[in-house]
């Protein structure tokens, strides 16, 4: 067996050593100068961007966490950017869940990353006035087509068990009419899909998603009929918001760790055809 | 109940949308209780195969700890069980939410290892298909930028996987969303009209 042949059948165990590699080591890196500047900032990146900064202040905003752990270096920092761009904009926002660890997640930006943030903390943000969190619901589409005619309806109580009419913020929104923006965060069903067909077409609310780069080219296609205001995909989809709204998080510090593991795994597609090329030429002569 | 939605769709008026109200109330009625039978159908299975020693029933045997442990948590926390510094928020936290962030992160190895035995140019379309990678793949970080920002602007690798993202892709999947959703439609009249029984075990 010569070195193409053995490069062939090399155990799977190796690649995974490289691909650990590839990921753990820039994590602990700091990325070379001018890295930032190439993060690219995507057209439907910039337009969701921009119709968040024309939303005039008190503008209520809707977050759909769809979505729970396994995605959350995806997705969760598409929701802290997204999140932090509406507080620093005065918007009221209300999140809410289709999945049932959707609203954990919520919670957990907002505890984690915007309640201890050096820049929101002078806003002193209060719940059930600035932000709201009105938990899970089951039913997947439903509930959005119950939301559309009455939000409290589909939503009795929120992640607390407090009556969600008897929220400041619930107070005067009803249903769709009320919201500016409905932004969702989707790993699955149901995600941006069911969001466009049943709360966006149906109901005529402006929907923006952000989803996962597996997902991402299953919804893309709204972004040119403009079913979607805007379209966040994977982490590179993250670190572009982060980057425009000038809130540095988690999607631009792992991003290195991104583009290594994309290099490792060109690297080992190249080796792989060109064993492959070798070792098939060889048999044929 | 399948025409009721048809009809309200297209006249969103009384009394229709009550009717809809009505329908959407019942579905999450009978979601939230489909989640229950979930439950009690997850420990009879899981129960079956800790009896019978079936394969892998150490497993099933960890499915329903775990699912104990949650559940006596979350009722021995009462109203507050997700609260910050309770146990069940602690468990969630520390145990299920790596747990489950683990399971999702192996697949990048296993794409690695998958890529390298198995993307081989042997065609023409598999050339294609693996061409289409290489440059998303590069070109959807900065590394695309180092490697191509000298090149003239069609030929960077961030606009060539805009491109592919763009046009092939999208066109791509327009054709397939619309032969899913003509699918749908020809599939839901049959259902609603009768003529389709499969889902209920008939012909």
């Amino acid at each position: 067996m010569n070195f193409w042949q053995k490069l062939l059948a090399l155990d799977r165990r190796y690649i995974f050593i490289f691909v650990a590699l590839a990921l753990l080591i820039p994590l602990f890196l700091t990325a070379p100068p001018g890295f930032l500047k190439k993060i690219d900032i995507s057209p439907p990146v910039k337009s969701l961007y921009d119709y968040v900064e024309k939303l005039p202040p008190g503008s209520k905003v809707m977050i759909a966490f769809d979505y729970d752990p396994p995605t959350t270096p995806e997705l969760q920092p598409m929701a802290v950017s997204f999140l932090k761009h509406c507080f620093m904009r005065d918007l009221k926002v209300i999140m809410i869940g289709l999945w049932p660890q959707g609203p954990v997640q919520a919670q957990f930006a907002m505890e984690q990353d915007i309640l201890t943030d050096e820049a929101i903390k002078p806003k002193n943000l209060q719940y059930g006035v600035d932000y709201v969190n009105l938990g899970f619901q089951a039913g997947n589409e439903f509930v959005i087509l119950r939301m559309g005619n009455d939000i409290a309806a589909a939503f009795p109580a929120d992640y607390f068990g407090t009556r969600t009419r008897e929220l400041p913020l619930m107070k005067d929104v009803k249903n769709f009419d009320n919201i500016r923006l409905i932004y969702n965060l989707s790993a699955g069903y149901p995600g941006t899909y069911e969001w466009v067909i049943f709360a966006g077409d149906r109901f005529g609310v402006k929907i923006a998603g952000g989803n996962t780069a597996v997902q991402y080219p299953h919804n893309s296609p709204y972004l040119q009929t403009g079913q979607l205001v805007g379209l966040l995909g994977g982490m590179a989809g993250a670190a572009a918001y982060e980057k425009i709204s000038g809130y540095l998080g988690k999607a631009t510090r792992y991003m290195l760790a991104q583009a290594v593991s994309h290099a490792m795994v060109v690297f080992f597609i190249i080796i792989g055809n060109l064993a492959y090329f070798i070792t098939r030429g060889r048999k044929s002569e | 109940m399948g025409f009721v939605y048809v009809i309200q769709f297209f006249v969103p008026h009384p009394p229709f949308d009550k009717f809809q109200n009505w329908g959407n109330d019942w579905i999450q009625i009978i979601a939230g209780f489909a989640i229950f039978l979930g439950i009690l159908n997850l420990l009879k299975v899981s129960s079956e195969k800790i009896y019978k020693k079936s394969k892998g029933w150490g497993y099933a045997a960890i499915t329903i700890v775990g699912f104990l442990i949650m559940t006596i948590a979350g009722l021995y926390e009462g109203k507050d069980y997700q609260n910050p510094g309770t146990s069940f928020y602690w468990i969630y936290f520390t145990m299920f939410f790596p747990l489950n962030s683990t399971m999702f992160a192996i697949l990048a190895f296993f794409v690695a290892s998958a890529s390298y035995r198995a993307f081989r140019a042997r065609n023409k379309e598999a050339t294609l298909l693996l061409l289409a990678a290489i440059f998303l793949m590069l070109g959807r970080t900065p590394l695309g930028d180092y490697l191509s920002g000298w090149a003239p602007d069609g030929w960077q690798l961030k606009n060539i996987s805009d491109w592919i993202m763009d046009f092939p892709q999208t066109a791509g999947q327009r054709a397939i969303m619309i032969g899913i959703a003509l699918g749908i439609i020809s599939t839901s009249l049959r259902v609603i009209t009768g003529l389709e029984r499969t889902f209920v075990g008939g012909e």
